[in-house]
């Protein structure tokens, strides 16, 4: 962490950035904000951990908008998302220096049971530990890592940064699930058992929109469920079919877009396993129109907004 | 004082659901929040927070206003009828129950709402004290005592029993009606897990966190501050804290097309979002520091000056849990209160 926030303070002073954009020190250990620092005595206040899972990225589209250059820090699945933002011409990788951070999982709070955590011990960078020792109110127990990960690092895309101006730090590949099981679980429920799965899941949002906030590929000027203009604008759901209606919307929005950061699942406060409806896509994406990931290469035809005629037409019979 | 077995709850769910309806904490999903009891659902008393505050039992996130049709080129307007069947709010916690006075000040003073008013002439509250406060928890800030839970009855859990003390006339009615349930008891049980429960609140980490520069003078005083600058930023302006919030009382009022006219609802609104309070000729507040300001304001400073000092935050710490951006009320509350502006 030292280094980081050293490198940061030499790039600030040398003037090749006017800011940095990175994480905050909050009121315990696992609070952290995304931040921007403008000042080498700003820095002090930085902070890199397992707690670091906000994904830095959207915050580049604003940032683009100012004068000077912004020093990001992007995890490994970060750069998937500011390479999209780019291929969308959102933000500008010249407004940029990304310094690409190691990443061995970031952490859940929540899987350590966050309302009653006073310390943990083991989640700091670059010395993180195979076993979380955590301080509660209610007195001390020892956490695995990999069991405080969030979901997304069970599915990690691997170690490799897709896009920097340098690398800091060593990063770990925790991948040590089968990325689509989820999905092909669901896909093999009757239809009666996905419909009470999805509505016992989205029944419990509560339009708060975190998830479309957070989410890197929504990043519509204006999005139509804030558009005063339609009567799509609800800040409530009207009708169970509606709470399904905003979900399903913005998972077809988002598709083919969607890199899989898993942010809009982990800032849920309903705790819906949201990342399922766009894995979903993704798997379809894949089986339909050859393997694609989203966030690798910008120049790639992306397979939803490419036309080939020999595309496979799903429920179009072909004569 | 009266208590009841743990293992006997079932049936005193039952008893107030003959004639009441009952909302109460129910686990779905993976996640505990308040909902109408039913048999067989899963109740869940353990969960200190339930993710939506149980302000929705007398403020609903949306409820309908009046519906308008026009059938056969007759236009008819129907108003929503008001809440009629008495119905028990069970578990609610310190914190919450205070919520509900600061929506009184909101709902209850001139013009009255007669649809809130409904409700809470028809609620009844059963609260029940915290025995596992949170490393969140700040209620004590705003003087609220989670041992001791205001209430038509407050409840405890200790042992193998809940206890049961009348607060009320609605309390002692609500007694009467399940005499058959209740075994009258002494206070020896409760003063003791009041005594644990007090012991815990004493190592909370906010305790003591002041108000020092918040209340009615802060209107003016803290407005223009620098630090809104720095503290807003990573505000994703979504909806999180005010839609987990006990005392958030915005809404807006929304049409519904039914096809043949429209159900006219209102909705929670949040301070957080780009439509909030947009008006004819736009919006009064166009930038996400003004909105983020305002929501702090509002029930730091803004509501103080307007309720005789009242804050219109509780403490609960459901936004402290919940912020995708771990921004919060206390870091807001800490920040002036360091730099003493």
């Amino acid at each position: 962490m030292q280094e980081l926030i050293h490198r940061a303070k030499s790039l600030l002073e040398s003037g090749e950035v006017s800011r940095v954009l990175g994480w905050k020190k909050g009121e315990n250990v696992f609070d952290v904000e995304p931040a921007f620092f403008a000042t080498a005595e700003e820095l002090e206040n930085f902070v890199y951990n397992g707690f670091c899972g906000a994904n830095l990225s959207k915050y580049m589209i604003e940032a683009s908008t100012w004068e000077g250059k912004t020093l990001v820090f992007l995890k490994p699945c970060d750069t998937y998302s500011f390479n999209q933002l780019c291929k969308e011409h959102r933000i500008d990788r010249e407004k940029a220096y990304i310094i690409g951070v190691g990443c061995k999982g970031k952490l859940k709070a929540e899987k350590l049971g966050a309302e009653n955590i006073l310390d943990v011990q083991g989640a700091g960078y670059p010395d993180c530990s195979d076993t979380l020792k955590v301080t509660t109110l209610y007195g001390e127990q020892e956490v695995a890592y990999k069991d405080a990960m969030l979901e997304r690092c069970h599915v990690c895309k691997g170690k490799e940064h897709q896009v920097y101006d340098e690398l800091i730090g060593e990063s770990v590949d925790t991948c040590d699930a089968d990325r689509f099981a989820e999905v092909a679980k669901i896909e093999a429920m009757s239809p009666e058992e996905k419909f009470a799965f999805f509505q016992a899941e989205l029944s419990k949002c509560i339009r708060c929109n975190a998830c479309r906030n957070v989410c890197p590929a929504c990043s519509c000027r204006k999005c139509i469920f804030d558009s005063t203009k339609f009567d799509s604008n609800q800040k409530a759901n009207t009708t169970s079919f509606e709470e399904k209606m905003f979900h399903i919307i913005r998972a077809f929005h988002v598709a083919g877009r969607c890199t899989d950061c898993g942010e809009c699942s982990r800032v849920c406060p309903q705790g819906i396993p949201l990342h399922l409806f766009n894995r979903k896509f993704i798997k379809d994406i894949n089986n339909l129109y050859g393997e694609y990931q989203a966030g690798v290469d910008i120049d790639a035809k992306a397979p939803l907004t490419s036309f080939r005629t020999d595309d496979a037409e799903p429920g179009v019979g072909r004569g | 004082m009266y208590r009841i077995a743990k293992a006997n709850l079932n049936a005193l769910y039952a008893a107030i659901a003959a004639s009441k309806e009952l909302y109460l904490p129910v686990r779905s999903a993976g996640k505990t929040n308040f909902a109408a009891w039913t048999e067989g659902a899963e109740v869940d008393l353990d969960t200190l927070k339930t993710v939506r505050s149980p302000k929705d039992a007398f403020f609903p996130q949306s409820e309908n206003l009046y519906t308008c049709d026009r059938t056969d080129g007759k236009i008819s307007i129907t108003p929503e009828a008001l809440q009629e069947k008495p119905f028990v709010v069970f578990g609610m916690k310190a914190c919450d129950v205070r919520g509900v006075a600061v929506l009184d000040k909101v709902f209850l003073s001139e013009p009255v709402d007669s649809y809130y008013a409904a409700r809470r002439e028809k609620g009844i509250i059963v609260s029940l004290a915290c025995s596992r406060p949170a490393v969140s928890c700040f209620c004590q800030t705003f003087g609220i005592d989670c041992a001791a839970p205001e209430g038509d009855v407050a409840t405890w859990m200790a042992g193998e029993y809940l206890y049961w003390l009348p607060q009320s006339e609605k309390g002692e009615a609500l007694t009467a009606e399940l005499a058959a349930l209740l075994e009258e008891t002494d206070d020896a049980a409760v003063a003791e897990e009041k005594a644990s429960i007090a012991a815990i609140c004493d190592r909370l980490p906010l305790k003591g966190l002041s108000l020092e520069n918040w209340g009615a003078a802060a209107a003016d005083k803290n407005f223009d501050s620098p630090l809104w600058e720095q503290l807003y930023k990573p505000c994703l302006a979504c909806g999180t804290c005010t839609f987990v919030c006990p005392t958030c009382q915005c809404y807006d009022i929304k049409d519904y097309s039914t096809g043949t006219g429209v159900q006219r609802f209102r909705c929670w609104d949040s301070c957080m979002y780009s439509d909030f309070t947009m008006m004819a000729h736009g919006n009064n507040r166009t930038s996400q520091l003004q909105r983020f300001r305002q929501r702090f304001m509002h029930k730091l400073a803004y509501f103080p000056a307007n309720n005789d000092g009242m804050f219109s935050c509780v403490g609960c710490g459901r936004c402290v849990d919940k912020c995708p951006s771990h921004l919060n009320i206390v870091k807001v509350i800490k920040a002036f209160g360091k730099e003493g502006v």
